[in-house]
């Protein structure tokens, strides 16, 4: 396998993730069919498509979550086999939520930390003992944490606990969480959701920051085709499960089959 | 100092230390729940289990002895020899552990994503499963349980504060339990000590991020089935700690298992999944039934301890139903 290192100092530009022909139901409900596409690395590819088009489900499936009935995914060059979802952090995939889903009870800065978890390696003895290299490991760690804390400017916030906070805030802490896990492969589903024009500034410009001072690779699922024309290099569309279209966002754009399926979402709502 | 306000004082301090024990049973199911969403009926006959095997191991036991002489025909029931109480504990730990290995392999592993009551039916078969289990390693008789821990009133304790009473008075000092004061000791360096545990640690952090959310935890990379093996180990830590200390006082039978019982009324009160919680709810709970009896109980004729619990959590169930410190219970409609 890839070492997370060795894949660094592959080329930017190469095939970071591939998925085949993925076909995934739920009973009789169809979520994803025979989709195809591959995420380069260094891109932000981004995941649009109407509500129920299958967006999530992708991204469960790369993550491990859903076991697709057909089709492969290649990850670093290697075909996965059904691996256990814990395991898919320890290849170097991270992801926020469409819902938010942090460790409520717990502060900003332990979020973040427990980000870290693949990264920390002592035994429960160790852990346990507080000694030597365990707490060695922990202030390392720790140092870490708050490296991401200052570049998503949440200082402020470093000891609040997560539920206390307002959502936009809350987005960015969980998106702290995946940063900590200094992830090759960073999946973040609908990270702007809800938020005011401002917040999805933010975002943006952290989205972006990201992908140009850490070399991550970033699989976006958004629904503001703004936002989407300014920070993705390319874009699949999926609606009713199925990929309708695969390209920059200036191809997708002007594709008549994908305006016709987000014209028919807007009647729709 | 009027000898009636120094029995009060003594009343109270006596409800504290009981409530302390309270409190640790109490612990041990808001760590189950809170990690897993199970409600773990087992968990007063695992402090049973766990003070059994001690005993056992400390007096030099052959466990299944009479499943073996009865199959073999022999007639052996001891190794011969007597084990140090510190050595009989940690080998007792290691038997938790496995048993905490054993309860992930053969039940929770094969239960996931059930309904909580499912769950709860398994923890019942399991405690069922136990006890049967214990008896047959161990043998059902009373046993007596002796790992050093003095007992009895302190001496020091009524000699420095038999003074504090006005001349004359009939005040003798204070009477605590001296097994009460040192299982006060050890119940609070626990709960210290997981409470560090929890907060600067790798695997405590991994703790409580898989009690708030297992989707996420997941995606950071913490497995499930590990997290529950390290929190039904900590839990029959917790139990042994427990059925050390009930078992030093009134020996280990099987009426120890019946803790668990008390446990309930804490849990109300301090909500199911607080570890505060469980803590302060033991303590009101133990200075409550004490207090309670030593005020109110001889006007309507006594053994309020029995029930006074039982009627405090209902109250509660019924003005503050999410308990003290428990998460809010916000209803769907
Ligand atoms: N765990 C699940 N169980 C059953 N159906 C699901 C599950 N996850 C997704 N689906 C279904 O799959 C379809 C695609 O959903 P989803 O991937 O969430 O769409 P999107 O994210 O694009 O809005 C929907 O019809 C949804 O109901
Ligand atoms: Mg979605």
């Amino acid at each position: 396998m890839v070492s997370r290192s060795d894949a660094r100092a592959v080329d930017p530009g190469s095939e970071l993730l591939r998925v085949d022909n993925i076909s995934l139901s739920f009973g009789g409900v169809k979520a994803l069919t025979d989709v195809s596409f591959d995420i380069l690395r260094g891109e932000v590819r981004a995941i649009i498509g109407p509500n129920g088009a299958g967006k999530s489900s992708m991204l469960n499936v790369i993550n491990g979550f859903y076991h697709p009935q057909e089709g492969e995914v290649w990850f670093a060059g290697e075909k996965r086999r059904n691996p256990k979802p814990h395991n898919i952090a320890y290849q170097g995939i991270a992801r926020t939520f469409q819902n938010i889903a942090l460790f409520k009870g717990m502060s900003t800065l332990d979020n973040i930390m427990t980000g870290r978890f693949t990264h920390m390696n002592q035994n429960l003895l160790m852990q346990a003992l507080w000694r030597g290299p365990a707490e060695r490991e922990e202030i390392a760690n720790r140092e870490k944490a708050e490296e991401i804390i200052d570049f998503l400017e949440i200082q402020a916030i470093r000891k609040t606990p997560v539920g206390r906070l307002p959502y936009g805030l809350q987005k960015r802490v969980e998106l702290g969480r995946a940063l900590a896990a200094e992830p090759e492969l960073l999946l973040l589903d609908e990270p702007m959701a809800g938020m005011n024009v401002e917040e999805k500034e933010d975002m943006s410009r952290f989205i972006l920051d990201v992908k140009d001072e850490f070399g991550t690779t970033i699989a976006l699922i958004e629904h503001d085709m703004g936002v989407v024309m300014d920070i993705s290099d390319r874009v699949v569309v999926l609606d009713y499960g199925k990929k309708i279209g695969d390209g920059t966002p200036q191809q997708v754009r002007s594709d008549q089959t994908v305006i016709d399926a987000y014209l028919g979402v807007a009647h729709d709502e | 100092m009027s000898p009636q306000f120094l029995f009060t004082i003594e009343v109270i301090a006596n409800g504290l230390m009981a409530g302390v024990m309270y409190s640790l049973v109490a612990l041990g199911f808001v760590l189950i729940f809170k990690a897993s969403g199970i409600f773990n009926y087992a968990q007063g006959v695992m402090a049973l289990f766990a003070a059994m095997t001690l005993v056992g191991i400390q007096n030099g036991q052959v466990p299944f002895s009479h499943l073996i002489n009865a199959v073999f025909g022999t007639n052996i029931h001891h190794f011969g020899w007597n084990l140090p109480a510190i050595v009989a504990i940690l080998i007792t730990l290691v038997v938790m552990v496995l048993f905490a290995i054993l309860v992930e392999r053969l039940i929770l592993k094969h239960l996931v994503n059930q309904e909580p009551i499912i769950l709860f039916m398994a923890t019942i078969g399991l405690a069922y499963f136990m006890e049967g289990f214990g008896d047959l390693m161990w043998g059902s008789e009373i046993k007596i349980l002796d790992v050093g821990i003095p007992s009895g009133g302190s001496l020091w304790l009524e000699e420095k504060t038999i003074g504090w009473a006005a001349e004359g008075s009939n005040y003798y000092g204070m009477y605590i339990d001296k097994l009460d004061m040192i299982a006060t000791v050890v119940a609070i360096l626990l709960v210290i000590s997981l409470t560090l545990f929890s907060q600067y640690t790798k695997t405590g952090r991994a703790l409580r991020a898989v009690a708030d959310d297992h989707q996420a935890a997941l995606s950071v990379g913490i497995s499930l089935r590990k997290i529950w093996v390290i929190v039904w180990t900590i839990a029959g830590f917790v139990a042994l700690v427990a059925g050390v200390m009930w078992g030093a006082k009134s020996g280990v039978q099987f009426s120890l298992s019946l803790i668990a019982l008390k446990a309930l009324p804490v849990l109300i009160l301090g909500g199911f999944t607080s570890i505060p919680g469980a803590i302060i709810g033991g303590l009101i709970i133990g200075v409550g039934e004490k207090l309670f009896e030593f005020t109110i109980g001889p006007l309507i004729g006594g053994a309020t301890e029995n029930w006074f619990a039982y009627v405090l959590a209902l109250v509660f169930l019924v003005f503050r139903p999410q308990g003290l410190f428990g998460d809010k219970i916000i209803e769907r409609v």
